[in-house]
């Protein structure tokens, strides 16, 4: 008995992190800070055409004019863009003809995390583009999605192998100029996924990418690009983990997803990125931008995320709902503990007739965490019927947490339909006492209520996800409760 | 076009010298304004509201000395307030020969700013006055500070019940170009007091006014405080005020704002609870038409445990208005046990008329109850066709609904004639516009 506890607390105290090693594996660096050259070495590098280069390149020189922002609601030192490394690429054979030749200990960096490269992984039936710092270094189950003309490629392949189609998508829903850190990703990005289903395809497994930032000093600037082709089907995951390390390291993605006419994209993330020692040292600052756009009309582009890491989350995953009767959705539980901040949201864009959008996001804060809810919900003159919806709570655990709301309604068509409601408040102790009562201990009694708080989201994500996340949620909020 | 901050300068530089608490206080905003200037939509909290034009037309304004007749006053008496305490603005300054008071000065003290600031009142002047800048880091507060000297002073003395509340006429003169005013009012609610104040601004003349006014109340311990701000000033009105009621403990404030006609037209009420068991309650009706634009900021901040705030706004934007409305709720750390209400409703009937809102909370306490609730839409469709149904035209059955959406405001004021009478300027727009 006295063993099984000993245990169990041994788990509960290794649990803090559990993916905080490091892969000790030869990389190839570009040469640490930012210039031209940088931008040039990357694309020499992944040996891109030069319409890929003089992209970059615009962007950087554009990122070069543009200021840093500062409206959110986080603080933090000022990045030192000369003080990381842009380029980092876990070294290895040049090509590989079948993935067992993958290097050892990147396999079982993988497999540390659980996600298997090895095709036994089949019986889950989910394809994998592994990223790790910056480059893709697997992805499974290509050949069986080509049978159905399915592409799912790392970023680079596809720039090689599909140069049209990332010269007709690439930045057209998030331009290279739309905000601070895209037009830095959009100058540095080293890799991502990139996915196409065809038209009337239904994808036949779920997608997912991986992230793992491993080597030190390095910023990760991953780019996805998922095109939904009239009347097609996918579900994508997203997941992503880093090593525990002293300073903080930077991760500003895009992601950008397209959903032509009655086609509809599922997209999840689970972000574990490291959140940082209780003192609030180090932990990866996610600056991301995620965006979608339901270009015909009945597209469906539906967000599920849920946030447990990182010491500062920025992003916003938002839907212009162009096409008319297209429908946004965005389910977040955002959770922070001892330092963290959050400042997320979505932003659902309102353009096309009868277009719907709901809004469910549970925030919940513990430690000295500041978690804030920041949304924009416009709609525009044309847009007539528009329906939104949107709820925020926030759940208080602890006396020296924050929790914000911002929620931006901009309405300019009189037959718009839009709802906002809020609500703050911690667990009540009758909900304990009643927990307590029935032979339930604290500690598990809160883990049921905040399960119940999420639940409405939890219930979005596929089924694997749903359980990771569901301990993932346990976890972060380790003794934050007393 | 003229430079604000040159144009303002010269006069700054050229009135009287007050005495040194308001001469440094005027030095004090008039550094912040020439630092901050005038906020552009960039500004966050001027997002949506493009002030900037205004004040720059208004530098243009004529400065000459107007006078109005009593008679001319009779006119824009609002119903219900014969007896009332009346104070009259014309262009911002204080007219104490228009005046007339029926509370004495054992009751109800009226002085100027300048001259509370030499006497016994003078550590109240130094403590309160401009407490809404630190809220209002926007130049528009600060331009008004800089002005402040001469601004009037209202007390009403501790354990006294005021027997007719008071009202405020502001008359804006535009007879002969674009008129700028800048009212400053400083009001001490002394401890047990019961009081009313009601505001009300008047255009004459067919050019444009801006009137950029600051209200700051203090009201201690025990007090109880109405406030009511009536703005139908008609079309070129533009307004910019800020009306920040402090509260100590135990005391209850209650605030109501209506908003039927104006250009641009900006409300920032700020209630701040400085101790415990305060009571808030905010209410605000806007009724818009033509291009009419209202914008009402209001901020709740909770300083303290064990306060109740409440708050309810709605709006009915018709034609090309725009109706805009920010709530902030902060709920400070040591503020336990708060309970805080927020909703904003909007009516859009126009088919340009636009809402944005943003209803915000800030809390850094955890044994809270804070919720909050937007609503943008048209009228019930359901509810049109009940009426219908039972015979009404269809013109009647909208200003029928309308009314009653209005009505959970207009109850809040508790003068019986007051209220009716602005429920029937609400009936005259509704029956006229739709």
């Amino acid at each position: 008995m006295q063993e099984e506890n000993d245990n169990i607390l041994e788990q509960i105290t290794s649990s803090e992190y559990k993916y905080g090693f490091v892969t000790d594996i030869e990389a190839d660096e570009a040469p640490i800070g930012l210039s031209e050259e940088t931008v040039k070495f990357i694309s020499a590098k992944k040996n891109e055409p030069s319409w890929m280069l003089e992209y970059r390149l615009k962007a950087y020189r554009h990122w070069l004019t543009m200021q840093e922002p500062d409206w959110a609601n986080v603080g933090y030192p000022k990045i030192d863009y000369q003080n990381i490394i842009y380029y980092s690429a876990p070294k290895q054979k040049v090509t590989l003809d079948s993935l067992d030749e993958i290097d050892p200990e990147l396999r079982k960096t993988f497999e540390k995390l659980g996600i298997s490269l090895d095709e036994q992984k089949r019986i889950s039936g989910v394809a994998v583009d592994a990223v790790m710092d910056s480059v893709s270094v697997a992805t499974t189950f290509k050949e069986e999605l080509s049978k159905v003309g399915v592409i799912f490629c790392s970023m680079s392949d596809a720039v090689q192998e599909h140069p049209e189609l990332i010269k007709k998508y690439l930045g057209s829903v998030v331009p290279a100029t739309d905000n601070y850190f895209t037009a830095l990703n959009s100058a540095v990005f080293s890799d991502g996924s990139f996915c196409f289903i065809p038209k009337g395809v239904r994808c036949p497994m779920e997608l997912s990418t991986y992230f793992r930032i491993n080597a030190a000093n390095t910023g990760q600037f991953e780019r996805t690009l998922i095109v939904a082709e009239e009347g097609s089907y996918v579900s994508y995951l997203e997941g992503c983990t880093a090593p525990m390390r002293d300073e903080n390291q930077l991760h500003a993605a895009v992601v950008e997803l397209i959903a032509m006419e009655k086609a509809e994209i599922k997209y999840s993330t689970v972000q574990n990125w490291y959140p940082g020692d209780k003192e609030g040292k180090g932990g990866i600052y996610n600056f991301v931008t995620k965006r979608g756009i339901c270009a015909g009309p009945f597209a469906k582009i539906s967000w599920t995320q849920v946030e447990t890491g990182s010491s500062i989350t920025w992003k916003y995953p938002s839907v212009i709902l162009k096409g008319d009767n297209s429908i946004g959705e965005f389910y977040s539980v955002a959770v922070t503990n001892n330092f963290q901040q959050a400042d997320t949201g979505t932003k659902m864009v309102h353009l096309g007739k009868n277009t719907k959008s709901r809004i469910v996001s549970k925030g919940i804060s513990a430690g000295k965490s500041n978690n804030s809810y920041r949304g924009l919900v416009s709609v525009a003159k044309n847009a007539s019927n528009a329906r939104n919806f949107s709820q925020c709570d926030s759940l208080l655990l602890g006396d020296k947490c924050g929790a914000h709301t911002f929620p931006y309604i901009e309405v300019k068509n009189n037959t718009a339909q839009v709802e906002h409601e809020a609500t703050t408040s911690k667990i009540g102790e009758d909900q304990i006492f009643y927990c307590n009562q029935r032979g339930i201990d604290t500690e598990s009694a809160v883990a049921l209520i905040i399960n119940g708080f999420a639940k409405e989201v939890m219930n979005q994500l596929p089924m694997e996800f749903a359980v990771e996340a569901q301990k993932l949620l346990a976890i972060s909020l380790e003794g934050s409760v007393g | 076009m003229m430079d604000a901050k040159i144009f303002f300068n010269d006069i700054y530089k050229s009135q009287d010298q007050p005495n040194d608490l308001l001469k440094a206080f005027q030095q004090k905003n008039w550094n912040s304004f020439s630092e901050l200037d005038l906020p552009s939509v960039k500004h966050e909290e001027w997002k949506y509201t493009r002030i900037k034009n205004v004040f720059t037309e208004a530098i243009q304004y004529n400065q000459d000395k107007t006078d109005f007749s009593e008679e001319e006053l009779s006119k824009v008496k609002l119903p219900g307030t014969a007896n009332a305490n009346s104070l009259v603005f014309i262009n911002g300054i204080y007219q104490p020969h228009l005046s007339t008071l029926t509370d004495g000065s054992d009751r109800l003290i009226i002085k100027s700013l300048s001259e509370a600031s030499t006497d016994e009142d003078a550590d109240f002047v130094n403590e309160h006055l401009g407490c809404s800048n630190a809220y209002h880091p926007d130049g528009i507060n600060a331009l008004n500070g800089s002005f402040a000297a001469h601004g009037l002073f209202i007390k009403v003395k501790k354990g006294k019940e005021l027997s007719q509340p008071i009202v405020i006429y502001h008359f804006s003169d535009s007879r002969s170009g674009f008129r700028f005013s800048q009212p400053r009012i400083l009001v001490s609610i002394e401890e047990n007091t019961i009081a009313t104040i009601i505001e009300t601004y008047h255009k004459i003349g067919n050019h444009q006014s801006l009137t950029n006014e600051v209200v700051e109340i203090c009201v201690e311990k025990a007090a109880h405080f109405r406030y009511i701000k009536i703005q139908n000033e008609g079309t070129d009105s533009n307004h910019t005020g800020t009306t920040q009621i402090n509260q100590l403990g135990k005391s209850t404030a209650h605030a109501v704002t209506i908003s039927l006609s104006g250009e641009i037209v900006r409300n920032n009420l700020n209630m701040v609870m400085r101790a415990e068991f305060c009571e808030s309650h905010m209410y605000g009706l806007y009724l818009l038409g033509g291009k009419s634009q209202v914008d009402n900021h209001t901020i709740v901040d909770n300083a303290m445990p064990n306060c109740l705030s409440n708050e309810l706004y709605k709006g009915i934007m018709d034609d090309n208005s725009t109706g805009i409305f920010n709530g902030k709720i902060f709920v400070r750390k040591d503020a336990q046990k708060t309970n805080a209400y927020q909703s904003n409703k909007n009516i859009l009937l126009g088919q340009n008329s636009s809402a944005n809102t943003k209803p915000q909370l800030e809390i850094f306490a955890d044994d809270v109850k804070c919720s909050h609730g937007c609503t943008i839409g048209k009228l019930d469709e359901d509810a049109l066709f009940y009426l219908r149904a039972r015979g009404i035209s269809e013109q009647n059955a909208k200003a029928l609904l309308l009314h009653a959406f209005a009505a959970d405001i207009l109850q809040q004021i508790e003068l019986e004639e007051l209220r009716n009478y602005i429920d029937s300027l609400i009936s005259e727009r509704l029956t006229i516009t739709i």
